[in-house]
């Protein structure tokens, strides 16, 4: 299925979890933080939380910034 | 002289110099940065995770005590600012916000009537927030009308390094706001933080002018140094100013007399 991250499309496995995907991905859970379609999820549910087709995802975290 | 505590959002501070964490050639000075300055509260931005590469973490780079101070840059309306604030939150890194909605690209300016309509929701969802605002008596009346913890307004446009060209509008913020007013943003040189302080700001966040330095360790003390010396000489109580010369030796006893 087909979901978009950051902008992008990405072809991602079904039955994916939030954390599935940022394991994937070697992004360490605890330096993001996530919205999917528009609402913030806790990190609580990363792993309980499934992705669907067509979902918009954003991975955020803190950068240098004034 | 008893410990000069700068209170804001329930936490007291000893130091009045924020920090940033933008421009750094390599991050790995920002601990010398904060411990030469003696800085206690240091923003950072929110941004898409780098999918495509692995850029290094800036939070392994913030020492543990520092207080966070995400800051909502990259925001055109105080919607997306309320958006990037509840997303810094989510973080788990506290409810400090500075507020940043700016929609002109080339001055950088803040836009002061989405900067006062973000500060209002926000803080009535409990974020201390410290909006980013041009030195102008109405916004920032309407930041504090809005909830805020602190007035930010600015020096100059961000990372300009111009100082403190808003001067006689700080003074009158100084004057007639009754929350802490942080100068922010444009402020090149120590002396020009120092001038603020000596006015009456409660506090200077530099970012530009210590990252951009040769040596930013050095320049973050003297930062840290002009700041206390700009307190030290507000809260003694500069003398009166004359317009003409008022001798400081005796104007009598001289040799020539009598």
């Amino acid at each position: 299925m087909v979901v978009v991250i950051n902008g992008k499309e990405a072809e991602i496995v079904d039955g994916l979890s939030v954390l599935g995907l940022l394991e994937s991905r070697q992004i360490t859970p605890e330096t993001v933080v996530i919205e999917l379609n528009k609402d913030i999820v806790s990190s609580d549910v990363f792993g309980s939380t499934l992705l669907n087709d067509g979902d918009h995802l954003e991975i955020l975290r803190f950068v240098g910034g004034g | 002289m008893n410990e000069d505590i700068f209170e804001i959002g329930g936490l007291k501070l000893t130091n009045r110099l924020f920090t940033g964490t933008g421009k750094y050639a390599d991050d790995a000075v920002i601990p010398g940065v904060c411990e030469a300055s003696g800085s206690q509260v240091i923003t950072v931005a929110l941004r898409r995770v780098d999918l495509e590469s692995d850029t290094g973490n800036v939070m392994d780079c913030i020492p543990k005590h520092m207080q966070l101070l995400p800051n909502t840059s990259g925001a055109r309306t105080a919607d997306e600012a309320v958006r990037i604030a509840r997303l810094a939150r989510a973080m788990g890194c506290g409810d400090w916000i500075k507020i940043e909605v700016i929609s002109d690209n080339k001055y950088l300016l803040p836009d002061g009537y989405e900067t006062a309509k973000a500060t209002e929701i926000l803080a009535k969802e409990g974020f201390v927030v410290l909006p980013y605002v041009n030195a102008d008596l109405y916004v920032a009346r309407a930041c504090v009308d809005a909830g805020a913890a602190a007035v930010m307004p600015l020096g100059a446009p961000i990372g300009t390094n111009r100082g403190l060209k808003t001067r006689e509008m700080v003074r009158i913020l100084i004057d007639e706001i009754d929350l802490p007013i942080i100068v922010d943003a444009g402020i090149g040189r120590p002396s020009e933080a120092c001038e603020a302080m000596e006015m009456g700001a409660d506090a200077c966040l530099v970012n530009t002018a210590i990252a951009t330095a040769s040596d930013p360790v050095m320049m973050a003390r003297a930062f840290g140094r002009a700041v206390k010396a700009g307190r030290e000489a507000y809260l003694s109580g500069p003398g009166a100013i004359h317009s003409h010369a008022v001798a400081s030796s005796p104007l009598t006893g001289f040799l020539s007399e009598g």
